[in-house]
């Protein structure tokens, strides 16, 4: 299901650089334990006036880009705090695929690890094209119109983004080496595994 | 071409991880043997494991309590001064009983400050590796044990498969040689050391704290100098395990019993590292520069001894921004400042040991007037021990509050706080902007400075007190 291939959608362009993690989710919009129910604020400060009515001038609020699972950003994008809400706040908004020139590393390793792609893209392809864009992950290609940008991803969060498979679901391949390191540890460390303590 | 000798000198860190590697190099797949959670990042975890659809693989190995955001008043409840604390509360109780976790809740005595109770029960044990979603969790390792502070999505990786991926930290040995002065303490050395090292001077490193000076040191000194090792940017912290250690945990409730006990004592000899061993990185200090220590500044680098001005140190980025914040002055002691509130508690300085030490410079003194003094234990344990001790009653007398156990004002999250601008003398090992408060200006010392500048009103070391009530 997480697996990526292709998305092809609108890209909203929110291109600033230094957009920082708590610009995208402030502290103040943190309220819940779960992961879920973050999307109402993200970008908040930007997206909402003083008594929380989404402004129509900005970007996220025009009609045109809703449903859009495309962002592009400025440089040094997701900088700031390691909070994972940032990426959480974007994912459930939507958001499939964040393209800039460069990312926070902390940031970038949250995108991967929820299923979101940080396309490193310099310059960003500013959408002159008034249509959608197609981002091809094999290729790393970002199209549109009739034109055609290359973005950068490494090999190994390509593979992640790709097999759709999250960290667990990775390790679990290797389900058997656990089993096997287990029963050996068990043997020679019983004392470790308090289900059996007396 | 290199040879690898199987019988090639190893450092301490370097056995556990060995011992540990289930699939992998320097990049590797390793097995975890304990996880503690707690309320403010473990009922995420948990929930969020849950909707997943995955189970937790070694349930028995899994503790759980709460902490961080719970009240420590008298009579709490589950309601919080914390907006939303009950919340992180009731998830947490919730998702840790659904799943069958050893949870130990608001009423159990066994209830806690994680680094506190997880030796106290005997969880954290000789060479095993520990993960907690907190940054502390290396004072686990004044057991020998390899215990290192993790992120709420690899804590669900490590629930659900006991295992993490992990690229090989680096290593660092910091001798201490000599012995330390009687008026020092633990916190005083864990304070020196970063003021010589800089707070980001182990990054990435597994730093093994050696020499005689912390042989020397009580169980519960090792667990304060190796909680500070957060503050100087490590991985984790570890000291080898000796007879004190062995001694500490016989018995404890989660500690092999019988002939496990045997066997497992007999498999802990062999921790620790072999002569020969190479460290990426080698400090070496002498107990006898170390004197009591409180902090100036906004990071716990910006320490001094009591007498010495912020400008007698190295210099540094971002002094400038830390003095105008502390209101404090590069070329005068922080010594002798006012101080509106003073705080013995938390993870670094709130175990038997340290209630004892600051309730001798309490006995028959009083707090000043217009200090707010604050002691809260670390535990339940610790509680129950100060009281049994009449502890208790020497900080009431004095004119400390008397807390339950938890985290309590080491950091503030909407919670209680001492006030914008207040300034604070604090046992905790954070002194960074608004940790205690929006605008409240920490100074991080040892319990008995702490307590001295209560009794004084000022931010003072044990000897002045003294000094000072030698001549009236
Ligand atoms: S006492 Fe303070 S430092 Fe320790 S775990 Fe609690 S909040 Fe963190």
């Amino acid at each position: 299901m997480n697996a990526f291939t292709t998305v092809t959608s609108r890209a909203v362009p929110l291109i600033r650089d230094d957009i920082d993690t708590d610009i995208i989710i402030p502290s103040r919009e943190i309220r819940s334990v779960t992961k879920k129910g973050l999307a109402k604020g993200l970008f908040a400060g930007w997206r909402y006036d003083a008594g929380y009515e989404p402004k129509p001038d900005f970007v996220l609020n025009r009609p045109e880009y809703a449903g859009a699972q495309i962002l592009l950003g400025g440089a040094n994008f997701g900088c700031g705090s390691s909070r994972e809400q940032a990426v959480w706040a974007l994912a459930e908004h939507g958001f499939r695929v964040i393209v800039a020139p460069s990312f926070n590393p902390i940031f970038r390793r949250n995108c991967v690890r929820n299923f979101v792609l940080p396309a490193i893209a310099d310059p960003v392809p500013m959408a002159k094209v008034d249509g959608p864009l197609h981002v091809d992950l094999a290729a790393r290609t970002i199209s549109g119109g009739d034109q055609t940008w290359t973005f950068e991803i490494d090999e190994g969060s390509a593979e992640v983004l790709a097999s759709g498979l999250d960290e667990i679901g990775r390790t679990m391949l290797s389900a058997d080496k656990i089993g096997a390191w287990r029963a050996k540890d068990r043997a020679s460390r019983p004392w470790i595994y308090l289900e059996n303590r007396a | 071409m290199t040879f690898s000798f199987p019988s090639s000198p190893r450092t301490l860190f370097q056995k556990i991880w060995d011992g540990h590697v289930v699939d992998g190099g320097t990049d590797a797949l390793v097995a975890i043997d304990r996880i503690w959670l707690h309320e403010r990042t473990g009922g995420v975890a948990l929930t969020s494991l849950a909707e997943s659809g995955r189970t937790i693989a070694e349930p028995a190995n899994v503790f759980v309590t709460l902490d961080h955001v719970v009240d420590t008043l008298p009579g709490r409840t589950d309601e919080t001064i914390m907006p939303t604390g009950s919340e992180f509360i009731r998830v947490t109780r919730d998702a840790a009983l659904a799943a069958g976790l050893t949870f130990f809740d608001l009423d159990d005595e066994r209830q806690g400050i994680i680094h506190v109770i997880s030796p106290e029960q005997g969880v954290v044990l000789p060479g095993v590796t520990l993960v907690c979603p907190d940054s502390h969790t290396c004072t686990q390792g004044a057991f020998g044990a390899l215990a290192w502070g993790i992120g709420s999505t690899e804590a669900e990786h490590a629930l659900a498969t006991m295992t993490l991926n992990l690229v090989r930290p680096q290593t660092m040995r910091i001798s201490v040689g000599g012995v330390l002065g009687g008026d020092v303490q633990a916190k005083d050395l864990a304070l020196y050391v970063i003021s010589q090292i800089g707070s980001a001077g182990a990054r990435g490193h597994v730093i093994e704290f050696a020499g005689s000076a912390i042989e020397a040191l009580s169980i519960e000194g090792r667990m304060t100098l190796c909680n500070m090792a957060a503050e100087m940017g490590a991985f984790s912290a570890i000291i080898a395990p000796d007879a004190k250690v062995f001694e500490y945990l016989n018995g404890r409730p989660y500690a092999p019993k019988g002939s496990d006990w045997d066997a497992a004592l007999e498999s802990w000899q062999d921790l620790s590292s072999d002569d020969g061993a190479t460290f990426d990185a080698e400090f070496a200090f002498d107990a006898a520069d170390v004197a009591p220590m409180v902090s100036w500044g906004t990071n716990p680098q910006q320490s001094a001894p009591f007498g010495l001005a912020p400008a007698s140190g190295k210099a540094a980025d971002g002094d400038a921004r830390s003095l105008d914040y502390m209101d404090v002055s590069a070329n005068q002691p922080v010594a002798g400042l006012p101080i509106g509130g003073a705080f013995i508690g938390s993870c670094t300085n709130a175990r038997f040991e340290d209630l004892e030490i600051a309730a001798r410079v309490l006995k028959g003194r009083k707090v000043a007037d217009g200090v707010r003094a604050i002691c809260v234990p670390g535990s339940g344990g610790v509680k129950r021990r100060a009281e049994d001790a009449g502890i208790d009653l020497v900080f009431r007398e004095a004119g400390f509050e008397w807390r339950e156990p938890g985290c309590s004002m080491c950091f503030f999250v909407g919670g209680e706080s001492f006030g914008e601008g207040e300034r604070v003398i604090s046992s905790t090992n954070r002194n960074f902007e608004n940790r205690q408060g929006a605008g409240t200006r920490t100074h991080i010392a040892s319990p008995a400075s702490v307590a001295a500048s209560a009794v004084l009103g000022r931010i003072a070391s044990v000897r002045e007190l003294e000094e000072l009530e030698a001549v009236r």
